[in-house]
């Protein structure tokens, strides 16, 4: 297999939290070596010369969802992947929310094939934590851990029966498989739509309060230390949830904890007048809430960023606010708008990388995230300050409900790279 | 142009002067309201279109006749009895109306912000007859023109709110329009019944409904929405009576010529004592309902006079 040298680059390095200039030679699928800047490439090796850009490792996106089974035309393995490879995502940790939910080996060797066959970049799979997702038997956590399962969530539905939700984690933590959890009381957060506060008042949405979020996670702790459960919660959103966060980490508990990147950047006022592609599930917080957990996110209490990818079509969309479905698609925005936190001066590229590559690619046991000699040559060349108008019609997502449709955004990738091989590349 | 705008979706959008315009029009249609012939021709040769998602009487009622009474052709549709139940989007149905060329859209719906959603869609003038828990502009103004009218001006008074805050559109439109109007506003309910972040409302909030009438000018009663509970906001209907219902001897707190409102439909011994909302000296129950028609031909009105000023200039 040939070898690539990049040169001329800059490196974002989010394990030695630095950007330095130098350049990488990748053979066979890895890094073979961090080049210092100015050394010349060895003479049998492509070049490509990076003209100063940034070269960071591929972004691993915990909590993508894929339509397959079931909704394929709201987004196919095939238009999730190219849509991950033009935003500079080289693994999609794929949720299983699907119709039917992917709560058996059977399901989840067909979603693995699928994946395989179609998507440009690397695919795995998490599967259902309780069968059909409805919280009350646990999944084969066993046989889907064989067939390939790298976590077990029921996505944003939370098991509420405290007694099935902790001998699940505690099946699971006897074969060391992690289990992601939505933190949130299902009671308080019954019907709403919006969080709680003065625009959600005006708007009159029925609304809930940053507690629920906070009340879920305590629960969940409580558990955790119950059951000694390796642990994620998939959003913290607000201030309120990270002290107990804190503290059990500092409790020594194996809870790691994500965001969305949309909710570090964007907020409830976004809604303004009924935009339903701001329609989250959390809802959007208020901007103290957003500044705490881009500050999280800085401290490393929040480990990761993900996109939250999560397609809709329209007619699912262009509904009354209360009755439109939640969730945006954000693969080939997520890159542009964390560049909104570094343009900002809120989050720094290495951290930001850190967030978005490094920690979840840990988390899941993965040897990517890094920018190291071995390690797998997953790779991700953009510009920071490349500005652009977003328009939503160019996404490669089938699903085009982006709330960032018309904004001004900053950065685009340049070219994506997995295992060595180019799976993206921007046409100028 | 002293109106200008396209639809009537909410108060938000609304200048205190642009109010008053509307408000000064209203006056003149209550006028005509008391002629024996109520007749005019505002809206002659237009098609005014009713669609009330959500049961109402009243309001569909004070829409038509207002329509009528401006000369448009007016039809109402009662949209929950016809294809939203066979599966119809609201865009779809907006649309389908939209090809008839109506001029004039009334709606009412039961989830808040469909009202804009729908005016995004078709070419005519909307006028939001209460979307959810949102806006109801029309219930303000008639409750605004009320006040005037009784009290001879709309700004520096102090006005109580009172009962289910948290589900009433009625009270949202209402704390907008009197609050850039310039007024004291005073809401009173238990804590359950008040929505959350009130305090940055630029209002004051009170539990105690003695305290909240102090010296306040205008005692405004919201219906307790029963159908709108999920359960459990309120111990029992006695208590919130108790507490919360007006009789003599809480409205004996508020200044002796202190009006009595209600938009109706009222919950008699529930938040208002049945005698004290027939006393014609200080009940002013009626005269929302006749202002009601007045404040809607000047909104319909106006909304269709900018209708054809528009569609003038696109010839």
């Amino acid at each position: 297999m040939s070898r690539i040298a990049f040169l001329n680059a800059r490196l974002v390095d989010p394990e030695r939290a630095q950007v330095t200039t130098g350049g990488l030679l990748v053979e066979e699928g890895r890094i073979r070596a961090l080049m210092p800047a100015g050394e010349p490439a060895p003479g049998d090796a492509q070049v490509i010369d990076c003209g100063l850009k940034y070269i960071a490792p591929g972004i691993v996106d915990i909590g993508v969802k894929v339509c397959e089974p079931g909704e394929r035309h709201k987004e196919s393995y095939r238009s999730a992947g190219l849509a991950a490879a033009a935003g500079g995502v080289t693994t999609m940790i794929t949720r299983p929310d699907t119709t039917p939910a992917i709560d058996s080996p059977e399901t989840l060797e067909f979603v693995t094939r699928r994946a395989n066959e179609a998507s440009p970049v690397r695919v795995l799979p998490m599967a259902a934590l309780t069968k059909g997702r409805d919280g009350r038997e646990m999944t084969e956590i066993g046989f889907l851990m064989d067939a390939g399962a790298v976590a077990f969530t029921d996505c944003d539905r939370v098991v509420s029966d405290t007694r099935v939700f902790s001998r699940a984690l505690t099946y699971a933590r006897s074969l060391g498989a992690l289990v992601i959890a939505h933190p949130q009381d299902p009671g308080l957060s019954r019907g709403a739509s919006a969080t709680s506060g003065k625009f959600a008042s005006l708007r009159g949405l029925p609304a809930v309060s940053v507690m629920a979020e906070r009340m879920g996670l305590d629960r969940d702790i409580a558990l955790v230390e119950m059951t000694g459960a390796r642990y994620h919660a998939d959003q913290i959103t607000c201030a309120r949830a990270l002290p107990p966060l804190e503290r059990a980490r500092n409790n020594g508990l194996d809870i790691s904890a994500g965001t969305s990147i949309h909710h570090l950047t964007l907020n409830a006022l976004d809604v303004a007048d009924y935009r339903t592609f701001f329609k989250l599930k959390p809802p959007l917080r208020d901007e103290q809430d957003r500044l705490a957990i881009a500050g999280a996110v800085n401290s490393g209490l929040i480990d990761v960023i993900s996109s939250m990818h999560t397609p809709q079509d329209e007619e699912s969309k262009r509904l009354p606010f209360e009755e439109a479905a939640s969730g945006a698609v954000a693969l080939e925005t997520l890159l542009p708008a964390a560049m909104r936190l570094h343009h900002a001066g809120l989050i720094d590229l290495p951290v930001l990388w850190r967030a978005m590559s490094l920690n979840p690619a840990r988390r899941m046991g993965l040897e990517s995230g890094r920018l190291a000699k071995n390690a797998p040559a997953d790779l991700v060349l953009f510009d920071p300050d490349a500005p652009f108008l977003m328009d939503r019609a160019t996404l490669r997502s089938k699903s085009r409900n982006t709330p960032f449709d018309g904004a001004r955004m900053q950065g685009r990738v340049l070219g994506t790279w997995v295992a060595g091989t180019q799976v993206f590349k921007r046409d100028r | 142009m002293t109106f200008p705008h396209r639809h009537l979706l909410g108060i938000e959008a609304l200048r205190p002067e642009e109010i008053t315009v509307l408000l000064d029009l209203a006056d003149t249609y209550a006028a005509l309201n008391r002629q024996p012939d109520k007749h005019a021709d505002a809206l002659a040769g237009l098609t005014q279109i009713n669609m009330f998602f959500e049961n109402s009487t009243r309001t569909q009622a004070s829409f038509e006749i207002a329509g009528k009474r401006l000369g448009a052709d007016v039809m109402n549709m009662a949209m929950q009895a016809s294809s939203v139940k066979k599966g119809e989007t609201l865009i779809d149905t907006a649309l389908t109306l939209n090809a008839m060329h109506p001029d004039l859209l009334v709606v009412r719906h039961p989830h808040s912000g469909a009202v804009d959603l729908l005016a995004q869609k078709v070419n005519c003038a909307v006028l939001n007859a209460g979307d959810g828990r949102h806006e109801h502009p029309t219930q303000a103004l008639l409750d605004a023109l009320t006040i005037r009218r009784a009290k001879g001006r709309l700004h520096r008074l102090s006005v109580a709110i009172c009962g289910d805050i948290a589900h009433s559109r009625v009270a949202r439109s209402n704390i907008m329009l009197l609050g850039k109007m310039e007024n004291r506003i005073r809401l009173i309910g238990p804590p359950t019944l008040m929505p959350a972040g009130i305090s940055e409302f630029g209002v004051e909030v009170f539990e105690d409904m003695k305290e909240g009438l102090q010296d306040v000018d205008v005692v405004m009663m919201l219906r307790l929405q029963k159908e709108r509970m999920d359960g459990g906001f309120i111990p029992s209907e006695r208590e919130y009576y108790h507490r919360y219902g007006l009789d003599e001897e809480k409205l004996a707190f508020a200044k002796p010529d202190a009006i009595v409102m209600h938009p109706g439909p009222m919950n008699r011994g529930v938040e208002i004592d049945g005698t004290l909302a027939d006393d014609i000296n200080r009940s002013v129950i009626q005269d929302q309902v006749e202002m009601g028609v007045a404040v809607r031909m000047a909104a319909m009105d106006l909304l269709a006079r900018n209708l054809r000023l528009t569609r003038t200039e696109a010839v």
